[in-house]
């Protein structure tokens, strides 16, 4: 195996709403930031791949046009996925392994802001049993948000507690979308949304994108005092009909973890992507983290902004910002696509 | 060259040249709930799956013993939509429940008309409200009610 590492990370804002600026206006100030941080240009990237959904923009290959960002003349090497872009970093780390580059950049991007994005989400499901049935990415949440609270496992109280903590830790995050000083009592007299979940336990709409640069170790060592390595990473999926799988637990996750070696070493941090307060408690007993030893979140996590395609990639790029900060020496990095925690990705960091 | 007449057009339809076929399992599923039936399947563990699934869910072995099944069910798990989102099945507050139908041992996902949130119980029983015009899909099933 090659060693990869982590080198520069770098995120616009989340903003509930991103106004006339589109993809490539997003991207463009994001993109000079990464490479600048560790003096690059794009002629220093071997490979570059980004995670979008072209449902967000409406059109088929919507994703090309955020090409333009890239100064892609003369013609570079460049993939897409149409998954968050933690998927994205997944597939560069192959073409790392491989021996087909060296140095790769990744960015992922999304602009909710302008299409309903709970319904959007129902494209992904059973196209049978399923969709045809419009069951929103909120509703399923709160389906397995009650199994969760039927199992006994969890109360309303420990769900308040995540978002709770999430606004807390999001006051140290300039890039946040929301903030603050939140007591439980005070979360718990908010009226349900979809019963059990209240507003506050569901992920914001955010736009945003975000530019992360890898490399390897003899590059990565030039470049940065600190560098991030990967020294596991593995992605999982659960069975589609969600009849089929206990709501209460991510074995996706689980065996995830496993394989990346999450319990190798000392935890110090775990950016864990919940976009539902519960679905964090979910992700925690899956690892086997405990809050008392992890920090969980630092920075504020999914509820505190959530960039549809982007949020799972700034999990892995505010772990491995907190490493080369050196803030933290090993930690965690979770991703999640489909419903109810349906596919999950773990990167293990080491400073 | 101002005239309309002069501006040149074409007809344009916008289509996908391809039919999809639902398959053996998919399409019996269908054919079913436009008859007003329901049915399941046998997975490689004897377990029943409802809705049928065309693959196992733990070894992927092709699947193809059905088993008829009554329109009546339990709620294992569910929800409680206060303001119904413009495209969801009912236009009131329900709730969105997984239900094992009777006879099947994983359940499926449709909506419960309840009435309030109060008389969702787990284990409650309910049946099929049948749309009044079926055409094979899942929607031929309007929601399900107390039983």
């Amino acid at each position: 195996m090659r060693e990869v590492a982590i080198v520069s990370y770098a995120q616009t804002p989340m903003r509930r709403d991103a106004g006339a600026n589109n993809d490539v206006e997003m991207l463009m100030g994001t993109l000079q930031e990464a490479l600048s941080n560790v003096g690059m240009t794009q002629k220093d990237i071997d490979f570059t791949c980004s995670g979008s959904c072209d449902y967000l923009g409406g059109a088929a290959f919507a994703f090309v046009s955020a090409v333009d960002a890239l100064g892609a003349v003369p013609p570079i090497a460049e993939s897409h996925v149409e998954m968050d872009a933690a998927w994205a970093l997944y597939e560069a780390w192959l073409k790392i392994q491989c021996g087909k580059a060296d140095t790769a950049l990744i960015y992922g991007f999304g602009k909710s802001s302008h299409c309903a994005l709970p319904d959007m989400l129902c494209l992904q499901l059973d196209p049978y049993a399923m969709q045809p049935l419009w069951p929103d990415s909120i509703s399923l949440a709160a389906l397995q948000a009650n199994a969760l609270l039927q199992s006994g496992k969890y109360t309303e109280r420990d769900l308040a507690e995540v978002v709770a903590n999430s606004r807390r830790n999001a006051k140290g995050n300039p890039k946040a979308q929301l903030k603050g000083d939140y007591t439980v009592e005070q979360l718990l007299k908010e009226p349900t949304f979809v019963s059990p979940l209240r507003k506050h336990d569901c992920c914001p709409i955010s736009d945003g994108a975000s530019v992360l640069i890898m490399t390897t170790r003899e590059k990565a060592e030039k470049l940065c005092k600190r560098p991030a390595f990967i020294t596991g990473i593995d992605h999982r999926i659960d069975a589609h009909g969600l009849g089929m799988r206990d709501l209460t637990v991510s074995t996706s996750t689980r065996i995830a973890g496993e394989k990346a070696g999450v319990h190798k070493g000392k935890v110090d941090i775990a950016e864990l992507y919940a976009p539902f307060s519960h679905q964090e408690l979910i992700l925690r007993d899956a690892l086997g983290l405990d809050p008392a030893k992890t920090k969980i979140n630092p920075s504020g996590g999914a509820l505190a902004g959530h960039v549809f395609m982007a949020c799972g990639l700034d999990r892995i790029g505010a772990v491995a910002t907190s490493i080369m900060n050196g803030e933290a020496s090993r930690g965690v990095a979770h991703a999640t696509s489909g419903p109810c925690l349906q596919q999950n990705l773990v990167a293990v960091l080491e400073g | 060259m101002s005239r309309e007449d002069d501006v040149l057009r074409a007809e344009f339809d916008l289509e996908f040249t391809y039919t999809r076929s639902t398959g053996p399992v998919i399409g019996r599923f269908y054919t079913d709930l436009r008859d007003g039936k329901l049915c399941g399947i046998k997975a490689s563990d004897g377990r029943v799956l409802c809705p049928p699934q065309e693959y196992d869910p733990v070894t992927a072995e092709d699947l193809s013993e059905f088993v008829s099944l009554p329109d009546t069910g339990v709620v294992t798990v569910w929800n409680w939509v206060k303001q119904p989102r413009a495209k969801h099945p009912l236009q009131k507050a329900f709730a969105w429940a997984l239900i094992k139908i009777d006879g099947a041992d994983t359940p499926m996902l449709h909506a419960v008309d309840a009435g309030s949130e109060s008389a969702m119980k787990p284990g409650m029983k309910v049946k099929v409200r049948w749309a009044k015009e079926r055409k094979g899909a899942i929607t031929d099933i309007a929601c399900f009610e107390p039983a």
